[in-house]
Formats: structure tokens, sequence, C-alpha cells
């Protein structure tokens, strides 16, 4: 079953608009069209200006596209006038690349965790709270933690929390934009596994965007590489990495660093006949 | 030759509750014409460390040695006025916020010719004209137009070229970098990373890089240092240190890089250090 499906998907942004003359405009996402299976993952790749984040934006329901279509489990979606109506709402959620500021300071994690069942469901206070607590527990975090506050968390542990919410009302696809970017090589590695146990668990549908091509190689099925609002490339994970067809993609390959050992080897060889002449 | 020796340095900050070690004991060394990474996640002191260096703590941190000696000579008991002429002349240090690091009030020209004029004792006119080469040397594009140029009007890799650009005006012997590609592109990156390495082996000086990124110490270091919660754990050259990890934590690092996942799962530090439970 296909989840979520774009086709020819555009964003246009007004970046000058005068009194007279025509308003300049940007045109940040130039028609992106993908389709995810259940419980498989289309990273995007890219970096900062390629559009990427807007792309999720509009996957995530936050904003409507300028142009194209989307369609959720199928149905198309037209999120452009009034609110997203509960029932598609909660087949969507989204995970924010910066923990530290995409939780309410002022609000416990309980209630950061009962608040999409309260607004979305009209589940007693009693079941809120007992669905709460058993997500905190499935995240790897515990009862104890009900009470707590953002600040009192690490980095990892907020990033657990925010993800915690997102599945709270058993989505069908979640939009996750650079979720472990921010966070340290071994926090990455027990959110990225945390993201594995759920994706197969809940058979949930993954939008990840990112900049890391070794995280990307790490969890994807689907891969898809934008630069300046343009997809410049697409394809299956195995195809991609084995070879890269676009010059930009390949651009991108070879900035990557590479911890390979041989690789190293050749480039300390390298240094050491460059230093001795 | 070793050009920056430190030995058992430990900085300790004064807080509400009482005094916390961001740096217990760690010994550094670096020879002329070194790359030493010093690597480590959030809260290894790794920054720390080189700050005291620098003399950037603020007052509430306590800084203590048994040896600090650049060149042969005695850090710990010079004059200020010897430190100023040392730091920021033959010491200098880049960071990881270029934009940040700039002042958003003057242009990225008048900012260089300050270093120039107050660092290097060059005139007005030597330091508009240094300037302009050091911008080619950095490889800005358009230099004459970038030194008019407020940091807003950069990009983020931009900005760090000029950073290096005042890094590099005075002709330092040693170079502390600090995240430098941290809030960049990984093309942006690859760029200034290439940019660093060409000029380090052109001026011979030493380079110290700080980074928790283990792809950027494969790319660029000689020799590297593993911290962990203020501690070192592991020192070696960078062969052998991704070749043959001696210490749990380090290899804990290594394999929690995404490239070496076994069967989906990726192994997590908890998995080599039996750690305090979280609080």
């Amino acid at each position: 079953m296909i989840v979520v499906e774009g086709e020819s998907l555009t964003q246009d942004y007004v970046i000058s608009a005068g009194m007279f003359g025509k308003p300049k405009m940007l045109r940040a996402v130039k028609g992106a069209s993908f389709s995810v299976e259940q419980g498989k993952t289309l990273a995007i790749v890219g970096e900062s200006g390629s559009g990427k984040s807007t792309l999720a934006r509009i996957i995530a329901l936050i904003d409507p596209a300028s142009g194209g279509t989307l369609r959720i489990q199928g149905e198309p979606v037209a999120i452009g006038s009034g609110r997203v109506p509960p029932a598609l709402r909660s087949k969507v959620q989204m995970v924010f690349q910066n923990p530290y500021g995409s939780l309410n300071p002022r609000q416990k994690i309980g209630d950061v965790l009962m608040e999409p069942l309260m607004l979305n469901t009209d589940m007693p206070a009693s079941e809120r709270h007992d669905r709460a607590e058993a997500m905190l527990k499935r995240v790897g975090l515990g009862p104890e933690h009900f009470n707590r506050y953002p600040h009192m968390f690490s980095g990892g542990q907020r990033q657990r929390i925010a993800i915690a919410r997102a599945i709270m009302l058993n989505p069908a696809l979640l939009v996750l934009d650079e979720p472990v970017s921010a966070l340290d090589l071994s926090v990455q590695a027990q959110v990225l596994n945390l993201l594995g146990e759920l994706q197969q668990e809940f058979g949930l549908t993954y939008v990840f965007i990112s900049h890391d091509l070794s995280v990307v190689r790490f969890l994807a099925d689907e891969v898809m590489v934008m630069n300046k609002g343009e997809v410049v490339e697409q394809g299956s994970r195995e195809a991609l990495f084995a070879d890269p067809q676009h010059p930009y993609t390949r651009q991108l390959f070879a900035a990557t660093p590479v911890t390979d050992i041989e690789a190293i080897r050749a480039r300390v060889a390298r240094r050491k006949a460059r230093l001795a002449s | 030759m070793s050009l920056l020796t430190i030995r058992n340095l430990t900085v300790r900050f004064a807080t509400s509750t009482g005094s916390f070690t961001a740096v217990d004991g760690i010994d550094v060394h670096v020879d002329a014409r070194e790359v030493l990474a010093i690597v480590g996640e959030s809260g290894s002191g790794k920054s720390v460390s080189m700050l005291a260096v620098m003399g950037l703590l603020p007052d509430t941190a306590t800084v203590t040695a048994d040896e600090m000696t650049f060149d042969g000579r005695d850090m710990l008991t010079m004059s200020a006025a010897e430190r100023r002429r040392l730091i920021g002349r033959e010491i200098t240090m880049i960071f990881q916020e270029p934009i940040a690091s700039l002042n958003p009030s003057y242009t990225a020209g008048f900012q260089i010719e300050e270093v120039l004029r107050l660092n290097a004792g060059l005139s007005s006119r030597e330091a508009k004209a240094r300037a302009l080469e050091l911008f080619q040397a950095v490889g800005i594009p358009e230099p004459e137009r970038r030194l008019k140029s407020y940091p807003h009007q950069m990009s983020g890799g931009q900005c760090q070229r000029v950073m290096i650009a005042m890094a590099i005006a005075t002709k330092p012997r040693l170079l502390i970098a600090d995240e430098p590609t941290t809030a960049l592109d990984v093309t942006i990156q690859k760029q200034i990373l290439d940019l660093l390495m060409t000029l380090q082996e052109e001026q011979g000086m030493g380079l110290i890089l700080i980074t928790h990124d283990m792809g950027v110490v494969a790319e660029t270091a000689d020799r590297v240092v593993v911290q962990y919660k203020g501690k070192r754990m592991e020192e070696a050259d960078v062969l052998t240190l991704f070749e043959a990890p001696k210490h749990p934590y380090t290899r804990a690092l290594l394999s929690a890089l995404p490239e070496n996942a076994v069967d989906g799962r990726l192994p997590t530090v908890s998995d080599f250090l039996i750690e305090e439970a979280p609080r």
C-alpha cells in the first residue's frame, strides 16, 4: 500500500512585492514526484537551499503546496483552506531537527505526550495518562520522567520525547526533518536504532530529510537528491549508492568524508610524500 | 620539535552547586607542521582545554597545569604583555560559527585590516593591500567587493574563509580550529578542510583541529587525541586509531558511525562502557 504520494509538487514564495508591479517569486520546490510504500523510508538529501525542508513541510501538512497533488493513503489532500481535519492530522506527524526548540519549556513531558490525544481524540484522561506513560517507556524513558520539564533532559532524550509525541496518535507517516543532526555520534546511533525499532513495530512510513549520506545509507529504502529546488536524482538506495548518475550527486559523494582504512592510508602516504619533497 | 606542550591541564568552573571539573588532567602536545585532532562529544572538554590555552575562559574558570609551554616559552609565568604578543599573533584560533564570530557592524575588510594593523604592525595602506592578498589566498570570489561586504551579506562558507584569512594574517605558528566546518554544508566543508590543509602545509604551521566528526579526523589528522568527560582516553596516529583502536570508548565511537552498522543496528557507547544510569 502506498502511504504518501506526491505529483509534481511545487512551492513558490513571494520574495518581494511592491505596491505596483509584479511581485517577485522564488520557486523553492520545482516539481517533486514520489511515492512511498507502507513501512518504507524515503530519504530526501540536499544542502541548505535545496528545498528539502520546504518539501518536508508540504508532506507534513504544515504548508500547502503552490501546485501539484499530494495524496495520503490514496486520498488527495488540500489544506490550502481551513484547518487540517483531526482524522488526517493523526495520520501524518513531524519530528524537527532541534529538540531544544521543538518542546515548550513550560510544558511537562507528560502533558507534551497527552496533548495530541486531548486535541484529536475524546479519550478519557486516565487512558491518556496510561498511554503517555507506556509511550515514555517504549522510547527508553521511565514513568519518573512524566512530571519533568524539557530543560531537565539531554538532547538525545529530548529527541526521544519529540518522537514519542509524534507517534502518540498512531500515525501512518512520520516526516523527520534532520532528526539526528544536532546529536552527538553515540546518541545519534541510539536514536537511529530507536527509529528502526519503531518502524518495524508500528509499520511506520518515514520521510527522512538529511544532509548526511552515511545516515541515509543506513536507513533509507528510496533516496531523492535535491539541489536548488530541483530533484536531480531519485532511485533505490542500492542503485543510487552503487552508481550515482547526476554530477551533483557525485559531487556530494566526493565531499563526504570517508573513514575507510585504505583511504586514510592513501591520504597519509600522499601527505608524507608531499612533506618530504 | 614540540611547539605546544601541556601537561596535566585541569579546568574547574565554579557553579552554584559547587565546583565542576570540565577538563581533568589532560596532556596535549603538538609539533611544528603537525595536524593534531582532538575528538570528543559534547562535554568532553575538547573546546574548553583549547580556550584555556588562548585565555578565553570566563572568570568563573580556574585553570591549572603542571606545564604549558609554547616553543620553549613558559605560558604560565609570562607577563600579560608577553601573552598578548603570543596570542593572536603566533597562536590564532577560528570558531564554529563563522557568521557569529565576525562583528556584524563592520565590513570584513575593516576587521581584517584591524588585525593587520594591530598584530602585524602594518600601516593602513599596507594593511589594505595585504588584506586583498589574503582574501585571494583563501579563495574568496570577488575579493575587492568582499572587502567592503558586511558579514550578513556573505554565506557561512565565505565568512569562515574570512575568519581563516584573519587567523593566518600574522603568519601564526599554531592555528587552533574549533569545529570549523560543523555549521557548513558537506561540499563547503570539503572546500574549507582542503583550504586549511593547503595553508597548513604551505605555511608550515601546527594545526589543532577540534571536532566531533570522525570523518573530518580521517580526512585531516596526523595524530589524534580522544577525549571523554574531560579525560584523555587515547592518543594515537590516525591510521592506528582507525585500524586498531585501543580504548573501548574509541571503539564505541567508531562503531557508532552509520557506515559501520551490523544487521541494521548501530552499537552504542553503552554497549562498550558501563555508565551510570541517566538521571
